[in-house]
Formats: C-alpha cells, sequence, structure tokens
C-alpha cells in the first residue's frame, strides 16, 4: 500500500512543534547551515578544484531536483544560469506567493515550519553568492507574513542572518514583501516588476531567464517555498542519497494539496512518482476515496491552469520497456503515477501538486465557468488575446449557466482558447486559461452541448 | 482619524524604503502600511507617499488600481472575504456569499468588495486563499475561516448584532 514519505512535513502537525526558532534548533534546525559554512573548497569529480559554494551548488546539481512551483525547472539548471561575471549582485527571491487554485502546500511550511523554509533560503543564497534576498509572500497570507518576520528576527538574533554569520564572513538579508492580491505575481517576472514597485505586467521574453536579468537587471534565482526547503534536505542528505527517493528525472519528495470531492482533502507528501493519482484519491492513506454513493467524474491533476482527465480516460504513454522502444501504450489516467514527466506524457501537467477531485454530482458546465471567472479577474491585461479571450469565455459560460446557451458556443470556446493558446502572449498565463477550456469542452463535449441546446423550454434561473 | 501623515507616518516610510534597493521597490509594502494605519488610501495620502519615494502620484496610483487587496474607500470594520474559487465553489461557497449578501442587503451578483450603509461590514467574493482542503474558506480581518457554513455565518450576524446593541446599549 502506498504511504506518505514525510520529508519536508516531518514535523509539521506533530504534536507540540512550534514555529519558533527553539523549536526548530532542538529538532536538529541550522545543523545543515552550520555545517555548510564550515565546508572547505574540495577537488570535484572532474578533478577541478570547487569552492564551498561550488560544492553545495553541485549537490544541488546531483540531485535532480525539480522547482515546485510548477514548471518543473531543474533548479540546479536554474542556478547554472546565473550569471556570475557580471560584477551586479546576485539576488535570490522565494516565491511564497501561492496562488493557483487547489494549492495549499507553501503555506503549510510558512505558517508551521518558517525556520526551515529560512534555513534552505540560507544555504541557497550562499551557495550562490547571493548577499540580498527577498521573500515575496501572497498578500492575503497577512497571519503568514507575520510569522515570517518573527523567525526573521530571532534568525538575525540567532545569527544566522546579517554581517559575518556564525563568523563565516559571509553576510545576508533577507526581506519581506507582500503582495495584494494578484495571481500573476506568481509568474517569476510578474513577480519581479511587483517587486520593482511596479505593476505586474510579466516581462517580454527573451531573455527567458531573470538568472541573467532580474530584478534591478541583475542575476536573480526566483525559487519556491516548497524548492528552498528541499535545497535544505538536499545539502542534509547529499545531493545522491536525495536522487535515490522517488523516480529518475521525479527525485524526491513532493507535497500533494487534494482537495475537492474526496473524504479526506489535505496535503500528503510523497516520494514522487511512487504513488499514483488512484491511490492518492481512493487510499484510505490519502485521500479516502468520494462520499457515499459518489462516483468519480474527474481528475484536475495540477491547479486549475491544468488539463482535466475525464474518469475511466485512457492516456498515451510511451512503454519504459526498452525493448518496445518507447512504442506507446494506453493507460488508464487514474494509474498513472503522480510526478512531473509522466502527467505530463499524458498530456497534462503536475503543476504545483494541486490535485482536484469532481464527482459525479458536479456539472462541468458549472466547474469551468468558475475556473473561467477566476483567469478573467485575474488577467493582467497587458495582452489582448488573454485578456480578451478570458473575459468572453467566461461570459459565454455565464450565458450557458443561465440556460441562454447557443449550439455553436461549445465550438466558439474552443476557438477563443485556441486564439489565445500557443505562444500569442507574453507569460504562460494565456496557455494556463486555454487548457482548462480546451480540455473540459473537449472531454465531457456532450455534457457542453446538452447544456447548450436545453436552451429552448428550460427553466428560466439559475444565477 | 487623521488622514494627514504625520512625521512618525514619514518615518515609518523611510524605514520601510530603507530595506529596498530602490525606494520604489517600497511601494507595495508602504500602501499596505498606510491602509493598514489609515483604513483606505486617500488621494492625499497616495500623494505624500509619492513625493516621499521621489515617485510621480501616477505610480501609485497605478498600483493601488491594480491590485485587488488595495482601496481608496473605505471599508467596513468587518471585512469578510469569502473565497470563490473552484473547491470552495465545489462546498458551498456561492450559496454561503448568497445568503450572507442577503441577510446583509447586500447585492449578492457582486463579487467586488461591498460594505453595509452602516460602515460595519464589507462582504468580498475573492480567488483562492489556498484553504482548498479546509473548504470554504474565508478571511475575516485578519482571522482565517474554516469549513464556513451558514451557521457559522449566523453567529458572525449575531456577533454584529450585539456589537451594534453594545453600541446603542
Amino acid at each position: 500500500m502506498a504511504a506518505e514519505r514525510r520529508l519536508i512535513l516531518r514535523h509539521i502537525d506533530q504534536p507540540g512543534y512550534t514555529p519558533d526558532i527553539d523549536c526548530y534548533r532542538r529538532h536538529g534546525g541550522y545543523k545543515t547551515l552550520e555545517k555548510a559554512l564550515r565546508l572547505e573548497a574540495a577537488e570535484g569529480p572532474d578533478g577541478r578544484r570547487l569552492t564551498p559554494q561550488e560544492r553545495l551548488r553541485q549537490e544541488v546539481a546531483v540531485s535532480q531536483l525539480r522547482g515546485r512551483g510548477g514548471a518543473g525547472f531543474p533548479t540546479g539548471l536554474k542556478w547554472s544560469l546565473v550569471d556570475r561575471t557580471s560584477g551586479k549582485p546576485i539576488h535570490l527571491i522565494c516565491n511564497a506567493d501561492e496562488s493557483e487554485p487547489g494549492a495549499f502546500k507553501d503555506r503549510q511550511i510558512l505558517y508551521k515550519d518558517p525556520h526551515q523554509l529560512l534555513e534552505g533560503m540560507i544555504l541557497a543564497c550562499y551557495a550562490n553568492e547571493a548577499h540580498q534576498a527577498w521573500i515575496y509572500i501572497r498578500g492575503e497570507f497577512i497571519q503568514g507574513a507575520r510569522i515570517l518576520e518573527k523567525a526573521l528576527e530571532e534568525a538575525r538574533r540567532a545569527g544566522f542572518l546579517g554581517n559575518n554569520i556564525l563568523g563565516s564572513g559571509y553576510d545576508l538579508e533577507i526581506h519581506i514583501h507582500r503582495g495584494a492580491g494578484a495571481y500573476i505575481c506568481g509568474e517569476e517576472t510578474a513577480l519581479i516588476e511587483s517587486l520593482e514597485g511596479r505593476r505586474p505586467y510579466p516581462r517580454v521574453k527573451p531573455p527567458f531567464y531573470p538568472t541573467v536579468f532580474g530584478l534591478y537587471q541583475c542575476p536573480t534565482i526566483v525559487n519556491n517555498v516548497e524548492t528552498l526547503c528541499a535545497v535544505k534536505h538536499v545539502i542534509e542528505m547529499g545531493g545522491a542519497e536525495y536522487a535515490k527517493l522517488g523516480s529518475p528525472n521525479n527525485t524526491g519528495t513532493r507535497i500533494v494539496c487534494l482537495s475537492g470531492c474526496v473524504r479526506r482533502p489535505g496535503y500528503y507528501e510523497i516520494e514522487t512518482g511512487k504513488v499514483t493519482l488512484r491511490e492518492l484519491i481512493f487510499e484510505e492513506s490519502f485521500g479516502g476515496g468520494l462520499r457515499e454513493g459518489r462516483r468519480l467524474k474527474a481528475v484536475i491533476p495540477g491547479g486549475v491552469s491544468s488539463r482535466v482527465f475525464r474518469a475511466g480516460e485512457k492516456v498515451k504513454l510511451p512503454s519504459s520497456d526498452p525493448s518496445e522502444q518507447g512504442a506507446a501504450r494506453a493507460v488508464d489516467a487514474l494509474d498513472i503515477p503522480y510526478d512531473f514527466t509522466t502527467v505530463a506524457a499524458a498530456g497534462s501537467m503536475s503543476g504545483a501538486g494541486a490535485i482536484i477531485v469532481l464527482d459525479d454530482t458536479v456539472s462541468m458546465v458549472e466547474a469551468l465557468a468558475n475556473i473561467a471567472e477566476f483567469f478573467a479577474h485575474e488577467s493582467c491585461g497587458q495582452c489582448v488575446p488573454c485578456r480578451e479571450g478570458s473575459f468572453w469565455i467566461s461570459e459565454i459560460l455565464r450565458r450557458i449557466l443561465r440556460g441562454e446557451g447557443r449550439p455553436q458556443d461549445p465550438d466558439e470556446l474552443l476557438r477563443i482558447a485556441r486564439n489565445i493558446a500557443g505562444g500569442k502572449t507574453v507569460c504562460a498565463f494565456g496557455d494556463a486559461c486555454a487548457r482548462p477550456v480546451e480540455s473540459f469542452v473537449t472531454k465531457f463535449e456532450e455534457e457542453f452541448r446538452a447544456a447548450c441546446g436545453a436552451r429552448i423550454g428550460a427553466p428560466a434561473g439559475g444565477e | 482619524m487623521r488622514e494627514e501623515p504625520t512625521d512618525e507616518v514619514n518615518a515609518a516610510i523611510a524605514e520601510i524604503a530603507r530595506r529596498y534597493p530602490q525606494p520604489r521597490s517600497a511601494a507595495l509594502m508602504v500602501l499596505h502600511f498606510l491602509q493598514e494605519r489609515f483604513g483606505c488610501l486617500t488621494p492625499p495620502l497616495i500623494e505624500q507617499a509619492a513625493e516621499q519615494l521621489g515617485l510621480q502620484p501616477v505610480n501609485l496610483y497605478e498600483l493601488v488600481t491594480f491590485y485587488p487587496m488595495f482601496r481608496m474607500r473605505p471599508a467596513g470594520r468587518w471585512h469578510l472575504r469569502l473565497c470563490r474559487t473552484l473547491s470552495c465553489a465545489l462546498a458551498g461557497s456561492a450559496e454561503l456569499h448568497r445568503y450572507l449578501c442577503e441577510k446583509l442587503g447586500l447585492d449578492p451578483s457582486e463579487r467586488g468588495p461591498q460594505t453595509t450603509p452602516d460602515g460595519r461590514v464589507t462582504v468580498e467574493f475573492v480567488d483562492c486563499l489556498a484553504r482548498c482542503h479546509q473548504a470554504p474558506a474565508a478571511l475575516c480581518n485578519e482571522e482565517e475561516w474554516d469549513r464556513v457554513d451558514k451557521g457559522k455565518l449566523d453567529e458572525f450576524l449575531r456577533r454584529l448584532e450585539s456589537e451594534r446593541g453594545d453600541e446603542l446599549g
């Protein structure tokens, strides 16, 4: 039977575990940082002499850790893209703007174990020779910002922040920056604009990565809360040891957020790729199945930006058996392991680990209307296809819910979605708002057609 | 309540600005500070803050009008943000929003912030509060409410009533 593997959440929710520094240190906190700061230069695998910082970066590269914010970008690779020759200061930003509907994992860390994040962040800053760092926390996390302020103060007093940290000669200051209710700030270049005091309009790419031109045009690393905590464990365990957890190219643990129509919604930390969607939803140690008498209808595997899976849907995956040379095999979508690679190969994504379960009482039209309203509200308005498209998608869905849908509306929704997606916008929001529309309408076509055809004689009302 | 920034307020703004390599970066944190202190962001506050950060007023107005959490008119003494996004909607948040609006004489079809005529309560139907496992989720001022139901809302309405009674009493 599949089970949790708590690494980052090891202490969270244990009786008596509190977010203060004393409790964190009683549980071994900041030991990894102390050790890392004493690290000396040594010869690397290729015989080159590595600085202590390079050795830490090496561990993260070896761990194959992938970013937990949604895109799954390899953290070691991101760090290797930092321009270290520009002479400009290197900045690090922790993206704590957790806003993807269905995601609530970062919040558990911020509220219940803030020092774990700080230790990971200080390690990441030290490894990258950053001396100034920010935590961009979403505005609604009012208590969270306060908990972090207190944690920062405690860390400063204990000598883990400030000048000459633990006598190492290394200086670092971390500040908190609160967002103010805009989902788009989770996009890293929008976040940087917001941190610069501007409207959070995502930046035009290229340059693709803030690691070259980021905050104040300086090389900047933006890492998610969970990623930075994972860095702490990578350094603690060693990259190679960490990479033994999970599955190839999907190493380590991930915190999965389960919500919607399950008995036991919540956050569960698993070895990446070692548990299937079916196990996450139905096993007693996870979601515990659906409520009495309900049947599964659909699963949103990675936040509302991801393509939905229909219950019973068969997805084509390349065979893992080398003798079959990658020939496709059909697998029930629920039986795929929950990781970055397989969920992507099945046509969706695991994103920030937000699984939303829909049972047979849910109207897919209503669910999509809810998602569409979210995107219409959150589009920053910079690009016309996204601003206008997300608005009209939402309007059409509202019209359908009012019983005024036209027979051509499902096709119209698909047409608009296709006119937003595919590189027509500055950032990935455009694709994100198109994916649910495209997948809901295609995979539940009969339901959308019925909702639009049922106009004549349908009772007025609804909203 | 004073609306003019005092020396003390100016000192606080300067203190926030010191945390950043460029003062403009302090904009959001300064606006949060002023809104928490004065209840809302009035033109004199915005313009004074802009001057202090070396910005044009429009540089701050464009933030105040973009970010949903900033407001130029006061909110009620109680600001209830109820989540409208998918997992909370599946747990009945739309019905709860309608119920609360009807009880308070507000428009249930309005998702943006609306305040009762007596200035006591602001109700807002907001996007995901990142507590989907405790749906429906709400934020009442700074207090986080989990698994909100009609009973919880009735309790809140009774609290409002008794508060009003105390004030009249």
